[in-house]
């Protein structure tokens, strides 16, 4: 019974994961600058690898290898907003202005002012 | 119970087979999407989103990383995964610092 339980519980937490990571991967290839793109990849991915982390530990049991992966977990959810962070702030930086909603600026545009930039 | 080195991880596990086709489809299923980074990577347009791609990409690669320890049995790459999400956030940080002072520190 509760390995049955515990089964469904990795299974779950791996499927949640895969969803997140999944929304993280749309977001990165499909909203339209690099602060936006900034946004999802802090957040939605950081989730999606905590969920499966959690999944993995969870599998593991009490054992030394499941400490290191919680161990990674925490490691990741601390580093992974803080890369995100400083890429977006060394865009700032490099003077990109965000993409606004009446702004019809498309991706070639942005290339065009980056290599401009240069 | 197994008693082989490689085996040490068997006894912990849930309902052994199933979880481990579990822990190997989803690291395929991972490694897929950390593909679709390239797309972003190569495409650009700014050097801030091709290391953003990368960053995810590595993520991505951690999770994938640790999946596959757990699928095979491997403990070791429990390790590995730990230093590449190490290395990961120090790519990530010392790009953006080179960047915006091109010449200081890096």
């Amino acid at each position: 019974m509760i390995e049955t339980v515990r089964t469904v519980a990795i299974v779950g937490f791996i499927l949640v994961g895969l969803f997140f990571t999944l929304v993280s991967a749309a977001g990165v290839i499909r909203l339209p600058d690099v602060y936006s793109r900034a946004h999802t990849a802090s957040q939605a991915d950081t989730l999606g690898a905590g969920f499966a982390l959690a999944g993995v530990a969870l599998a593991l049991g009490f054992t030394t290898t499941s400490f290191k992966t919680v161990l990674l977990l925490f490691f990741i959810f601390i580093t992974n907003p803080t890369a995100a962070h400083a890429i977006a702030r060394a865009a700032d930086e490099e003077g990109i202005k965000p993409w606004t909603t009446d702004d019809d600026r498309t991706d070639a545009d942005l290339y065009e002012e980056a290599m401009a930039d240069e | 119970m197994s008693t082989t080195i490689s085996g040490l991880l068997q006894p912990a596990f849930a309902t052994g087979e199933f979880i481990t086709q579990v822990f190997l489809v989803s690291a395929a299923l991972f490694m897929l999407l950390a593909l679709a980074m390239f797309y972003r990577a190569v495409k650009g347009p700014t050097t801030q989103d091709r290391v953003l791609a990368v960053n995810v990409l590595g993520t991505n690669t951690v999770v994938v990383l640790a999946l596959l320890g757990a699928g095979l049995g491997e403990p070791s790459l429990l390790d590995i995964a730990l230093v590449y999400a190490l290395l990961n956030f120090l790519m990530a940080v010392a790009i953006s610092k080179f960047t915006v002072e091109r010449g200081g520190v890096l």
